[in-house]
């Protein structure tokens, strides 16, 4: 896997967006990580979060174009037993955005410099300490790489970002519609399938 | 209902499956399912003596049968030692269920004594694989994983069940419908595409069919003969896919790859249009792929849409099951004779005969595969380790049914034949099954001789014994100048091994012998090991050098024929 090489971010004009809806279950992100290192397909950001359907989580995953053909990335991923549904979104009109945080070095000399700054990217300060912020900035990855550019002089002693998340505009979406039919969700919850309470000792996630 | 426990729910689950076989070692976490075994008399145990030829059994049994094959090894050791043998059956595409215990699972994570992360370890080697973590799962995940490893493109599945797993109690309910959300194999084929399929196929002068596996598990020999015949299309078939084809039929051009036929690899590379159908242009089959036929247009019928695109781009792709599509395809495509392009591989195959075998006073391995295929009148179940006999029992035998010849061509496990024949043996009782080995690869199995004696299983075994290990010897000599390094393999007197073993061995030193031991052998009601003394120096030929093209392919060089 690469990720961030300098400024935090390759260019994306060879990258695509993968969102795959997978079973929420223990081992699926490594089932899907393993893949890509399997394939050799590199990841350049992958986030994973809940959905809007209990049981589901929506892993968003942006891929090196040139050591992935997109459509085996698409078919190897619905292989695994756990993914539900591959969108791939590159060719859609969508909306992407990641979150960064970004600790910068601040003095009483410049610190409203670079809370000006800040404000121009309608980024906002989550902290402040006498010699740094915090600044948490929304955007896609050119308007964060832009003011992590800005702020570099100041001198940065953290960056954190959170990777691309995505979504089609308009109606269409990369949601599962189909419901599992009741006669079976009841075998499952009766089975213990989907059970929020189970802990287990370990995941491999 | 009723309040059972997990070793139980294990062997319930089974029965409602059908299996009725399983191939295992057992160990310390595994205990309690081996106590509950004498409760399910139905469910036969075979003892191993190591785990990978479980694993290998267990594949030979599916192979043969077409059912699931399942294997069990305790934790740890017992696990990793079936991953060899679950890679073989991924690799090959065949259905079998791996059942490993693990340790308790307060200590799962925590290094615990023979702990090993077998779902972590399994994961790219299988179709799917399972960690239970609660007794009233376990019906779930094993109807799951019989479905998983037996549906589509067949394949491993791995279930993990900790100790005290198969001792906790739960109410047992066995789940009447499955509801992967994940996996729905298409199987019927695209309606447009198969119209386009028959299209191209009408139009072209030179098409040829390449049938792999997957004709075999999708149990579509007939439709295949069906389409070819209508169609009047030579069919060639991969190494896998022997026997998917009549190798007596007119239509049959052998199989192609790095030692198939001669003409079967310039046929592949002078079609205009190639229709692969149940199999997935692997290396060995195709040559270099950037010299593969650049004019043929190519057709792939696959029920893995994977497969379809991942080495080369496809003119029509089909995703869908043999059996369904096959049909549809022969109802599309026009009736046509093709007189010129069949002749001309007809003339291919006359001026290049590369199954020809040559009359010498040595014992030519080729000669005794062919006295084998003789003797047995064609009908006998084949099973091979990995390597030049490997080759020669492809080439020397004729198949003229699926799931007649058992290998190993995607892994290239050595050691396979003996486990593998015996997993055989188990599903087909009271038919003949051969064992053909070489004297390098049959010393990482042999052990499991004991399990002929045990089970009484007339195996037969046939050893290619040129105290080489030949086919690294026959590379050294192509393409390392000579430089043979770790390739002459010393070997114990095998029949006395044999014998050792409470088994018949019968040594085959001079030519004359071959027919009257493989008689002899046969004759026999038990076990035979017969060691074959064949000629040290001989080499497979054909030969596609790695990295060349199928239109490269070597013949017999006249210096090694005239020896």
């Amino acid at each position: 896997m690469t990720t961030s090489t300098e400024n935090g971010y390759r260019p994306h004009h060879l990258s695509h967006t993968v969102v795959a809806i997978v079973e929420d279950k223990p081992g699926v992100l490594m089932r899907v990580s393993s893949l890509f290192r399997r394939r050799g397909f590199n990841i350049e950001s992958l986030t994973v979060g809940p959905t809007e359907e209990k049981g589901l989580s929506r892993i968003t995953i942006v891929v090196d174009g040139e050591s992935a053909p997109v459509e085996q990335v698409e078919k190897q991923l619905y292989k695994l037993i756990d993914v539900i549904k591959v969108s791939d979104l590159s060719s859609e009109d969508m909306v992407a955005r990641e979150l960064a945080l970004i600790k910068v070095r601040a003095n009483n000399l410049n610190r409203h410099e670079i809370l000006e700054i800040a404000s121009v990217f309608r980024a906002d300060i989550v902290d402040m300490a006498t010699g740094s912020v915090i600044i948490q900035v929304v955007g896609d990855e050119a308007k964060i790489d832009g003011l992590v550019k800005m702020l570099e002089p100041y001198g940065i002693r953290e960056l954190s970002r959170t990777g691309r998340v995505a979504m089609v505009r308009g109606t269409k979406t990369t949601t599962v519609h189909e419901r599992e039919p009741e006669q079976i969700a009841r075998v499952h919850a009766s089975q213990g399938r989907r059970v929020d309470d189970m802990e287990l000792p370990f995941s491999s996630d | 209902m009723a309040r059972l426990n997990g070793a139980q729910i294990v062997l319930e689950s089974l029965q409602r499956e059908g299996i009725d076989t399983m191939f295992g070692y057992p160990g310390g976490v595994v205990l309690p399912l081996y106590d509950t075994l004498p409760q399910y008399p139905g469910i036969r145990h075979i003892l191993v003596r190591h785990e990978q030829a479980a694993a290998h059994m267990a594949d030979g049994y599916a192979r043969a049968s077409g059912r699931v094959g399942l294997c069990l090894g305790t934790s740890g050791p017992g696990a990793t030692n079936l991953v060899t043998g679950i890679c073989t059956a991924w690799m090959d595409s065949t259905p079998v269920l791996a059942l490993t215990g693990n340790v308790t699972r307060a200590l799962l994570g925590k290094d615990g004594f023979q702990e090993a992360d077998i779902t972590g370890i399994t994961q790219p080697i299988t179709k799917h694989n399972y960690l239970v973590m609660r007794a009233d799962n376990i019906a779930m995940s094993m109807r799951e994983a019989v479905h998983i490893a037996s549906t589509g493109r067949p394949g491993p599945v791995l279930v993990d069940i900790p100790k005290d797993v198969f001792q906790e109690e739960a109410e047992f309910e066995w789940p009447e419908q499955i509801n992967l959300r994940g996996y729905r194999p298409t199987t019927e084929g695209h309606a447009g595409m198969i119209k386009r399929a028959a299209k191209l196929i009408d139009e072209a002068k030179r098409p040829i069919i390449i049938s792999g596996h997957g004709i075999i598990w999708g149990d579509a020999q007939k439709e295949l003969v069906d389409l070819a015949e209508k169609a009047n299309i030579p069919v060639i078939t991969t190494f896998l896919g022997i026997g998917g084809f009549p190798e007596s039929h007119d239509l049959s051009y052998g199989w192609l790859g790095m030692h198939g036929m001669y003409y079967a690899n310039h046929a592949a590379d002078g079609a205009d249009v190639v229709i692969g159908i149940g199999m997935r242009f692997d290396d060995r089959a195709m040559g270099r792929f950037n010299a593969f036929n650049p004019n043929a247009k190519i057709i792939h019928i696959d029920i893995d849409p994977a497969e379809i695109g991942k080495n080369f781009s496809t003119a029509v792709p089909i995703v869908g099951d043999a059996k369904r599509v096959l049909p549809k395809l022969a109802a599309e495509v026009k009736e046509q004779r093709r007189p010129e392009w069949i002749r001309w591989i007809d003339q291919l195959r006359e001026d290049h005969p590369s199954l020809h075998v040559r009359e010498t006073r040595r014992m030519l391995p080729q000669y005794v595969m062919r006295t084998l295929y003789e003797e047995t009148q064609g009908n006998a179940t084949i099973a091979t380790g990995v390597g030049q006999h490997q080759m020669w029992a492809g080439q020397h035998y004729i198949y003229k049914r699926p799931r007649q010849l058992i290998s190993s061509g995607g892994l290239g496990t050595m050691g396979f034949e003996l486990p593998a024949a015996i997993g055989a043996q188990v599903a087909l009782p009271g038919q003949e099954v051969w064992a053909i080995a070489g004297d390098g690869g049959f010393q990482m199995t042999m052990q499991e001789l004991a399990v002929l004696v045990d089970e009484q299983l007339p195996v037969k075994i046939a050893i290619m014994n040129n105290g080489y290990l030949g086919m690294i010897r026959q590379w050294q000599e192509l393409f390392y100048d000579k430089n043979l390094v770790s390739a002459s393999i010393t070997q114990p007197d095998f029949c006395k091994i044999a014998e050792a073993y409470g088994i018949k061995g019968l040594r085959a030193e001079h030519k004359s012998d071959v027919p009257r031991v493989i008689q002899e052998a046969r004759e026999h009601r038990g076990p035979v090991l017969i060691d074959f003394m064949i000629d040290q120096e001989e080499n497979v030929w054909p030969m596609v050098p790695a990295g060349a093209a199928l239109s490269e392919t070597l013949e017999q060089p006249a210096s090694e024929a005239a020896r």
